[in-house]
């Protein structure tokens, strides 16, 4: 499978990408790693007329320990998260999950800016930073903005970025160095999520994610409230569906989702030590 | 678009269409059939070559992107005069491939993963390959074959 035909700039900065994304408007497409967009162009899903490279840019590529938080550039690969010492420190559950996506081969070359700027629910790290409280710092022609996490994901593959922004860094929190669980079913080992359940412990209590259940990465509140007011981690994850609306395929239906998403959820609660 | 990379040592410069695959690059243009397209939508494996000494699935690389890098494929792993690598070797002596349609790929993901995890046990190993999948020999010599060549010096090739 080939793509369609496409312009193609490696962006030197990350002013440039975004002069070229401001000059090309929406036939321009930003170029990360590669791998959920080419997968979609090969397919011919989209056939962006120009893409612009901001893979090699090494000044979006970092893990680093800030006062407040732990700064992720956005073009980070998944494979330097999962060892960044780091992550592996002061964020642990990112650096499990970021270790967990697709296989090496994947993880040598998808970043954390563009499995986010996606926006695809079935993606594992949405999900995780969600349940952290995560802020994530765009750019765009007149200077920065920051986002939660929780404004982000607007609907299903769209996100609160301007065709003219970029994301540009992920800030998670600190201490995000509690006791977490992260579950996932897959039918293969690098597949997609069917399902997947994150619980994570931060200041603000136990954070749950739900990944693959509704058009946008979720947190599973009503279960974040019954931890918050004392239940057990079985009458919790109970209400994991609470409010979901997972797709039904081949994989699943609605239901099993449901299912799956109680069992995933109490999981990862019991693993957090609730 | 002209672009310029070493391939197994060996300086490549040619003119290609921007939408052009790594891996269609690496067959057709500078000839290097060794590199399988397999399923094409990044799941087999059959297409993995080494980009700055790491694995990735050519297939799922623009030739554009990988402009400046360096390549490594099947074919750059034995030594001028014929001696193949470790993973080679330990292929050639466990048994590990019927067909060999997959080979190429997991010799160049184990080689790979020995440059991350000189000495990975069993499950480090089944886990480094869970981007490659084969349909003949149930991964057991594979693994074998994996295990053997961490035992081996990498000097030694």
């Amino acid at each position: 499978m080939i793509p369609a035909s496409f312009e193609y700039v490696r962006a030197g900065s990350v002013d440039e990408a975004i002069a070229l994304l401001v000059e090309h408007g929406d036939d321009a497409k930003l170029l990360a790693g590669g791998h959920s967009l080419l997968p979609l162009m090969k397919l011919r899903l989209a056939q962006p007329a120009m893409l612009v490279d901001i893979g090699p840019l090494r000044e979006l590529n970092y893990v680093n320990d800030e006062k407040d938080y732990v700064a992720v550039g956005a073009l980070t690969r998944h494979h330097d998260i999962a060892t960044s010492p780091v992550a592996l420190a002061s964020a642990p559950v990112l650096a499990h999950v970021a270790g967990q996506i697709g296989d090496p081969q994947v993880r040598h070359r998808g970043t954390i800016g563009g499995s986010i700027s996606h926006g695809d629910p079935a993606s594992d790290l949405p999900a995780v930073l969600l349940a952290l409280g995560a802020t994530f710092v765009v750019q765009g022609p007149s200077g920065r903005r920051e986002i939660d996490a929780a404004d982000f994901f607007v609907s299903f593959f769209e996100v609160a970025l301007s065709p003219d922004e970029l994301l540009v860094e992920i800030r998670v929190p600190k201490p995000s160095d509690g006791q977490w669980g992260f579950e996932k079913l897959t039918k293969r080992a690098q597949d997609w999520a069917i399902v997947g359940a994150v619980a994570v412990r931060t200041v603000d209590g136990v954070g749950v994610g739900l990944i693959n259940m509704g058009p946008i990465p979720v947190r599973a509140s009503a279960v974040e409230a019954a931890v918050a007011s004392g239940s057990n981690a079985a009458d919790a994850a109970a209400f994991a569906a609470e409010g979901t609306e997972p797709a039904a395929d081949f994989n699943g239906s609605v239901a099993y989702r449901q299912h799956v998403a109680r069992v995933l959820v109490r999981r990862a609660l019991e693993k957090a030590g609730v | 678009m002209q672009i310029d990379m070493r391939v197994n040592g060996t300086p490549q410069s040619h003119d290609v269409e921007a939408r052009t695959l790594l891996v269609h690059y690496l067959r057709e243009s500078v000839g290097l059939t060794g590199t399988n397209v397999g399923c094409d939508t990044t799941s087999c494996g059959a297409c993995t070559v080494l980009l700055n000494g790491e694995s990735v699935k050519s297939c799922t690389v623009l030739a554009v992107q990988a402009a400046g890098d360096e390549i490594t494929t099947i074919e750059g792993l034995a030594s001028e005069d014929g001696q193949m690598n470790r993973v080679q070797q330990a292929f050639q002596e466990c048994h590990g491939l019927q067909c060999g349609f997959c080979t190429p790929g997991m010799v160049m993901a184990i080689t790979s993963l020995l440059t991350e995890n000189p000495a990975p046990s069993e499950a480090d190993v089944r886990i480094g390959l869970e981007g490659n999948l084969c349909r003949c020999t149930g991964y057991h010599n594979i693994v074998e074959s994996a295990l053997a060549a961490s035992r081996v010096p990498e000097m030694q090739k």
